[in-house]
């Protein structure tokens, strides 16, 4: 077929035998399509442009571009003048195909859906659809196509953008033609997202269980190859595998699930083409290293009403600041040489697309690079480079014709011509009906003259001494212009309502309606007194062409680039540095104990001398007389910098990781340096009998995802027990088992019976053995290669644990929370676990009814290692003081009370040869307090984390005017740039999300909100 | 530390026992004298080693050292401090026994946008297990609040060592509670407009007084009608407002609500008053602030803004109180948010102002407590060290009204049943 098509192109003349399946109702009507436009200047690729060159097409193709010679039986168009670009090319629209509404409420309250709604042999959940074809989905639609052809595309990839794995997308132009011409490509990639779309199914409800669902279903599809008779037919996992070999396309909503995505992918050799969320340049050097393509999104936030300052104060600077900045997104990948596409996606009205393009060459965007990325990139993307995406001969003939530049403010694009066919988009419209025209009124013989000032062609003012109200409208050819005799002191302007009117001027309108010829226009209407009239208008002085008002009012962004990115963060990170601190009280938490008036050097991120009378060369010396200086504050029971913490379809879900969905940008990092923390545990919450992989970090506020990791620590899970478990606050009703202790105990020995056979059958050397991540984990913990941290309070449950354990061989590392623990710690310390606990929790559900603070203080004494943990974002802040309420509760020593939340967390989490203590080649992470650190009136003065000053109270405070200048300066040019007419949104508060463990409520300010987001 | 270890020793001498034999003391009667500590009067007065004489239950006097009393009984407080008996200004304790999964212990939120008529005193529960654990951190009066959806109802005051909540009363009705709508967009608020909802339904509370105050104006009403009636003492300026309000639009609401009805209004809450505090002083409105052990507001607010915040309403010179709505750790850390609140500005006087006094006049009770001062009821706390300051902060007696509480609790019970069981006593 491709060769008989191009056989025809090089043969005209010859009459093209058009053969289809569809029958004509009537008389053949075969054309050839054959049509030359001449002289005009055009734009190839983006690299070359040829002058007065001649563009041949037929039969929907491109035959020459350049000098070809114009076929005898072509239409000849002139575009002397003219422009010719290729057409451009969306490949994340979602054209021709129906979407589906998303319900993204997961309420935590309602009874659970376990297994995919889905009829017939698909997988077991629903939310991945690889079986789904967008080809069999699509159909034309006139009526949204034109739109995409005004601003100028020609050609769309389109999916349906629903669910985890979403199937195959297809490339189809914008064509008013049957399906069947317009698709070009039915299968031409992959997609995929985190979000669960449409799926009511409960797995995943967080980030990091769409991580692990994919993950899993990477590996069942390789395992699904092999036939395994129990799986029987899945023709989910079928189609998974069928479209690997395509583009695969990942849709992400920010810049750090972006680089999470290509961290899956990198996994199973996989890469993606990333669809950004428009934040990227808040991270670019780790956007690039991702080396992957990305779809870049060109809508940028509005300004938001930002008058009332009530409404202003809760409008983050992160979000006023991308406001400034998301604009210069675009520029920002050009600059890092990361390929990229350009996308009308998102844009809640297509019209902003062109303005909005703009603003971004504004910011920095070469002309060159953004039709690159509306042309050549996507098409080469996608392999359609060969069709589409440049003017070449055998092409498909989707152009533009345009009156200039096609980025420069008053160019138009006068038609839109799509696989041969042309749509006109503004081909009257776009000429310049600015100027000065004389209108003459006839009615009967007398003849009325009035002058007529065209200021677009929306907008005109009728006069004779004085401006009349006018309204006034050019649709292509058609001229409408109605005024009012009765003069109104009124700003004159169609604005949003549909008349411009004022009730007094009834009874004194004109109205005409009439052909624009060019630069004269005539017609008929009727006068104030209804009376029949016909007029004419001619154009006496054309108008100079005005600038773009918006390059006028275009301001340079001033926000500067910081880590993270929050008002909090820094240009650069902090830097290792080589500090002596003299002449401190130093808590050593080793042999020596308490030290007065001791030195402690840190050279490289690590201590390198305590001792007396220190100093060294070029060391930055800081004082610490009076002062105190500690270890770090290692919080053993975390939940802060993530996205998500609780993975609570399942009561296994030892698959999902939190180290999948670190939130560096999380602000409550940098308020807990402010209170010494300088390590955290960051836990799954307690949602499920077996949670997720825990992760631990140091408080590196700046760093990205990878950069938070305490790297070379052994891994660790979470468990639960209890209440949150069983799902006793559930308001709803629970479906979920199990609804007791007696079951909790039996999902226990269910995980690990499972466990041990999934072992048993992979050392037999089965090759056939699926691969399950959930069960991989559980046979760390069975290798005592894992090791758990356990959510729990009464002592039936702590003791139900230990017999599983006993039973299966392993150990449990921490029991958390346990505020029980003093009732059985004679048995927890017999089996040797750890012990974190709260200091003074109790009373907030019925587990925790005979929690004491005398907790910590009791299991100390019989010889535990006692933590004291936080499980909350403002605590964490304060854990220095939470450790000295076992003074006031039981009488611990101070070393030992402090120890709690330094050496003792240190040791449980099995880091203890790297943080908790200060000794020569322990990494520096240090605290110099004003005071006694258990006292109340201790504050940090400064934080240091691998020997870099992390914290520096006396910076923080006075950055305080900086911060308010820098807001004010936002708020300032927000409410500038509203005046100028850019489109203004309600204020929108800026979210704080905090999460914890479903376990109480928390003191998190009036903005807080859960971030269940599935 | 030595007076701590005296603790210890104190009540492990004491035989195991439940709550239940922790009984409310005794009526005092007599003189009284505590000797020798170190006396905070709660009026910004330190004096270093001071008497306080106490007969029938109040005050007698408080100063230098001076003759003995004879026949008086004498406590030597040497080397301790001595407080004004804590206030929790605005609390459901004794309304809520276990805050979450067991709806049978919870009476603290009632039904319905109007309930002025509704009373917290009459469910209040004085035996609650929470009470004495508060106790022993030295609170030994609350106001009790009931909870709701608009007009929640009247707050009593109690003192904390009672048979009954008759015998609890310690002011009757003292504050009528308000709770204002959030007037902010929040990512959950869709595409609704909770300000415009918000002011909406404060419009319909303003007509609802409207004909309340209307109501009270007169004593010739056809019939009676209770949520009105309730609200007599609030326009006669017996009783004060509470205005559960923490950012700037509800406060200005608060103010506009005081001086559109000539009442007098108070803050709870205030999270954002530091915003408003000249405001605040010029319309002479106090403020309850809640959990200062909290997160900053917004991302971009100062790290320490909740610690600080008192320090600026003080300068401010805006009446404040502190108060502990934590409901983890239940309500028994008041005396720490005072000790932030002196670690970031206040003076410790001054934080322990916010405890005492500030709370008592709020409450409209300091012509009985809230300072040691003569002619006050003697609600005493003594302790081994700073009260402000956990790690030192060991109550070792408290008295009631001159009468001495007893300090155990369940918390203190369990500790001793579980040292018995390791054999370490």
């Amino acid at each position: 077929m491709k060769k008989l098509l191009l056989l025809l192109g090089l043969l005209p003349g010859l009459i093209a035998v058009a053969q289809t399946t569809f029958p004509v109702n009537g008389v053949a009507d075969p054309r050839s399509g054959s049509f030359a436009l001449t002289n005009a200047t055009i734009v190839k690729d983006p690299s070359t442009t040829i002058q007065n060159a001649t563009l041949v097409i037929r039969e929907g193709k491109i035959v020459s571009v350049g000098s070809g010679n114009i076929p005898p039986d072509a239409v000849v168009i002139d575009c002397k003048g003219k422009y010719i670009y290729p057409s451009l090319i969306d490949i994340y629209s979602d054209y021709g195909i129906a979407q589906r509404t998303v319900d993204l409420a997961f309420d935590y309250g309602r009874p659970q859906q376990f297994n995919s709604a889905t009829k017939g042999a698909y997988n077991w959940n629903q939310a991945i659809k690889s079986e789904v074809n967008a080809a069999d989905l699509f159909s034309t639609d006139d009526a949204k196509a034109q739109p995409l052809r005004e601003m100028g595309f020609g050609t769309v990839l389109v999916h349906e953008k629903d669910g985890i794995a979403r199937g195959t997308g297809l490339v189809a132009t914008l064509s008013a033609k049957k399906e069947n011409l317009a698709i070009i490509k039915e299968r031409a990639a992959a997609f995929y997202s985190f979000k669960k779309g449409s799926s009511k199914q409960s797995y995943p409800t967080s980030m990091m269980g769409a991580v692990a669902l994919l993950r899993q279903n990477y590996l069942d599809a390789q395992w699904y190859k092999t036939r395994p008779p129990k799986e029987g037919v899945n023709k989910t996992l079928e189609a998974w595998n069928a479209l690997q070999s395509l583009p695969q396309i990942f849709e992400t909503t920010d810049k750090w699930s972006g680089l999470r995505a290509d961290g899956i992918g990198d996994e199973f050799g996989v890469q993606y083409i990333i669809k950004g969320g428009g934040d990227e340049y808040q991270r670019i050097r780790e956007v690039a290293a991702t080396k992957a393509p990305y779809i870049v999104s060109l809508n940028f936030p509005d300004a938001q009403k930002v008058e009332d300052p009530a409404d202003a104060r809760f409008i983050a600077w992160s979000d006023l600041a991308h406001w400034e900045l998301a604009p210069t997104n675009p520029a920002a990948f050009e600059k890092a040489k990361i390929p990229f596409a350009l996308t009308a996606a998102d844009l809640k009205d297509t019209k902003a697309f062109w303005p909005n393009l703009r603003k971004a060459i504004q910011n920095g965007l070469s002309e060159r690079a953004a039709l690159e990325a509306l042309t050549k990139t996507p098409a080469s993307l996608l392999n359609i480079a060969d069709k589409v995406g440049s003017l070449e001969p055998g092409y498909l003939a989707n152009f533009l014709v345009t009156t200039g530049n096609l980025f420069a403010e008053k160019t138009s694009i006068l038609e839109n011509w799509i696989q041969g066919e042309r749509y006109d988009i503004n081909a009257k419209n776009s000429t310049e009906l600015k100027g000065q025209y004389a209108l003459a009124i006839t009615e009967g013989n007398t003849v009325t003259q009035y002058q007529l000032e065209v200021k677009s062609n929306t907008l005109a003012t009728v006069k004779t001494k004085e401006a009349l109200t006018t309204k006034f409208s050019v649709d292509g050819s058609l001229v409408s212009i109605s005024f009012s005799l009765k003069p109104t002191t009124k700003v004159i302007g169609t604005g949003q309502k549909d008349s411009v009117f004022e009730n007094r001027q009834a009874g004194e309108l004109v109205r005409l309606s009439g052909v624009n010829y060019g630069s004269s226009w005539q017609g008929v209407g009727a006068n104030e007194r209804g009376a029949p009239v016909s007029w004419v208008a001619t154009l006496t002085t054309a108008a100079a062409v005005t600038k773009d008002s918006s390059r006028q009012t275009f301001v340079k962004p001033e926000a500067q680039m910081v880590y993270p990115f929050s008002i909090y963060g820094t240009a650069g990170l902090p830097q290792q540095e080589t500090i002596l601190i003299k002449n401190a009280t130093v808590w050593t938490n080793e042999a020596g104990g308490r030290q007065e008036q001791t030195d402690v050097l840190v050279k490289a991120g690590k201590i390198a001398q305590v001792g007396k009378s220190l100093s060294a060369a070029g060391a930055r010396v800081i004082d610490g007389t009076g002062k105190h200086l500690t270890p770090g504050i290692i919080d053993e029971h975390s939940h802060i910098a993530t996205f998500s913490i609780n993975e609570g379809a399942q009561s296994v879900t030892s698959e999902v990781r939190i180290g999948d969905n670190l939130n560096p940008d999380d602000i409550n990092i940098y308020r807990q340096l402010s209170g010494g923390v300088t390590t955290s545990q960051i836990l799954h919450g307690s949602a499920n009998t077996i949670g997720g992989q825990s992760q631990l970090i140091k408080l590196r506020w700046g760093a990205d995802a990878e950069g938070l990791k305490f790297k070379g620590a052994d891994p660790f899970i979470k468990f639960a027990l209890g209440e949150n478990v069983k799902r006793t606050a559930s308001t709803l009703g629970n479906n979920r088992y199990p609804d007791t202790r007696m079951g909790v105990y039996e999902v226990l020995n269910d995980a690990f019976q499972r466990a041990r056979e999934y072992e048993k059958a992979k050392r037999s050397g089965d090759k056939t053995v699926r691969r399950d991540l959930e069960l991989d984990a559980l046979v760390e913990i069975l290798d005592r290669k894992r090791f758990i941290t356990c959510h729990s309070y009464v002592q039936s449950e702590i003791l139900g644990l230990i017999n599983v354990a006993e039973k299966y061989g392993f150990k449990v590392n921490t029991f958390t929370h346990i505020l029980e623990g003093y009732k059985v710690a004679d048995r927890i310390k017999q089996h040797g676990a750890n012990v974190s606990t709260f200091s003074d929790w109790w009373a907030y559900k019925n587990e925790v009814k005979d929690a004491i603070p005398y907790n910590a203080a009791l299991m100390h004494q019989l010889g535990l290692n006692v933590c004291i943990n936080s499980d909350d974002a403002e605590m964490a802040r304060r854990l220095n003081q939470e450790a000295a309420k076992t003074i006031r509760y039981g009488g611990v020593s101070e070393e030992d009370a402090f120890k709690m939340v330094t050496l003792n967390p240190a040791k449980a989490l099995h880091i203890d040869n790297r943080v908790g203590s200060i000794k020569a080649g322990k990494d520096a992470d240090l605290v110099l307090w004003s005071d006694n650190p258990l006292s109340i009136y201790a504050r940090a003065l400064y934080t240091l984390v691998d020997g870099a000053v992390y914290f520096d109270r006396q910076k923080d405070s006075g950055n305080q005017e900086h911060r308010a200048a820098e807001r004010n300066r936002l708020i300032q040019k927000m409410l500038s740039a509203a005046k100028g007419g850019a489109p203004v949104v309600p204020a929108k508060p800026t979210a704080q999300v905090v999460l914890h463990c479903e376990d109480h409520e928390q003191a998190d300010g009036v903005l807080a909100a859960d971030a269940f987001e599935f | 530390m030595k007076s701590l270890a005296y603790v210890i020793l104190w009540f492990l001498a004491l035989p195991a026992m439940a709550q239940d034999d922790v009984y409310p003391a005794k009526k005092q009667e007599g003189v009284l004298v505590i000797r020798n500590g170190i006396i905070h009067t709660g009026t910004g007065q330190v004096i270093p080693q001071g008497v306080i004489v106490i007969k029938d239950g109040k005050i007698q006097s408080v100063g230098a050292p001076a003759a003995t009393i004879p026949g008086a009984t004498v406590v030597d407080a040497a080397g301790k401090h001595i407080y004004p008996g804590l206030i929790l200004a605005s609390t459901d304790l004794g309304l809520r026994e276990i805050m979450s999964g067991v709806r049978g212990s919870n009476d603290f939120y009632e039904l319905g946008d109007y309930n002025p008529d509704v009373r917290s005193i009459v469910a209040y529960n004085t035996d609650s297990r929470i009470i004495n654990t508060l106790r022993s951190n030295g609170i030994l009066l609350a106001n009790i609040v009931p909870s709701g959806s608009l007009l929640t109802g009247s707050s009593s005051v109690v003192q904390l060592d009672a048979w009954t909540w008759e015998d609890a009363l310690y002011k009757a009705d003292n504050g009528m509670f308000l709770n204002l709508p959030m007037l902010l967009k929040s990512p959950r608020s869709g595409a609704s407009d909770p300000v415009k909802e918000g002011i909406k339904r404060i419009e319909a509370l303003k007509a609802f007084l409207q004909e309340a105050k209307a109501y009270a104006g007169s004593t010739a009403q056809k019939e009676v009608n209770l949520k009105f009636e309730a609200l007599r003492p609030l326009f006669a300026k017996k009783q004060k407002l509470f205005v559960n309000a923490n950012i700037s639009r509800q406060i200005l609401m608060a103010i506009d609500i005081a001086k559109t009805f000539d009442i007098r209004v108070v803050i709870v809450g205030g999270s954002d008053s530091y915003l408003l505090a000249n405001l605040l002083r010029q319309n002479n409105i106090p403020v309850i602030l809640n959990a200062i052990h909290a997160l900053p507001t917004l991302e971009d607010d100062d790290v320490d803004q909740p610690f600080k915040t008192p320090a600026l309403l003080q300068k401010a010179g805006v009446l404040f109180a502190l108060n502990d709505d934590e409901s983890s750790s239940r309500y028994r850390n008041l005396s720490f948010f005072a000790g932030t609140a002196a670690a970031y500005g206040l003076s410790k006087e001054e934080a322990l102002q916010a405890i005492t006094l500030n709370a008592a006049r709020i409450l409209g009770i300091d012509d009985r407590t809230g300072s040691l001062e003569a002619g006050k009821d003697a609600n005493i706390v003594i302790a081994a060290g700073d009260l402000l300051d956990m790690k030192e902060s060991a109550v070792t007696e408290a008295y009631i009204q001159g009468r001495k509480i007893d300090l155990n609790n369940k918390h203190k019970q369990l500790y001793d049943r579980y040292r018995h069981r390791y054999q370490l006593q």
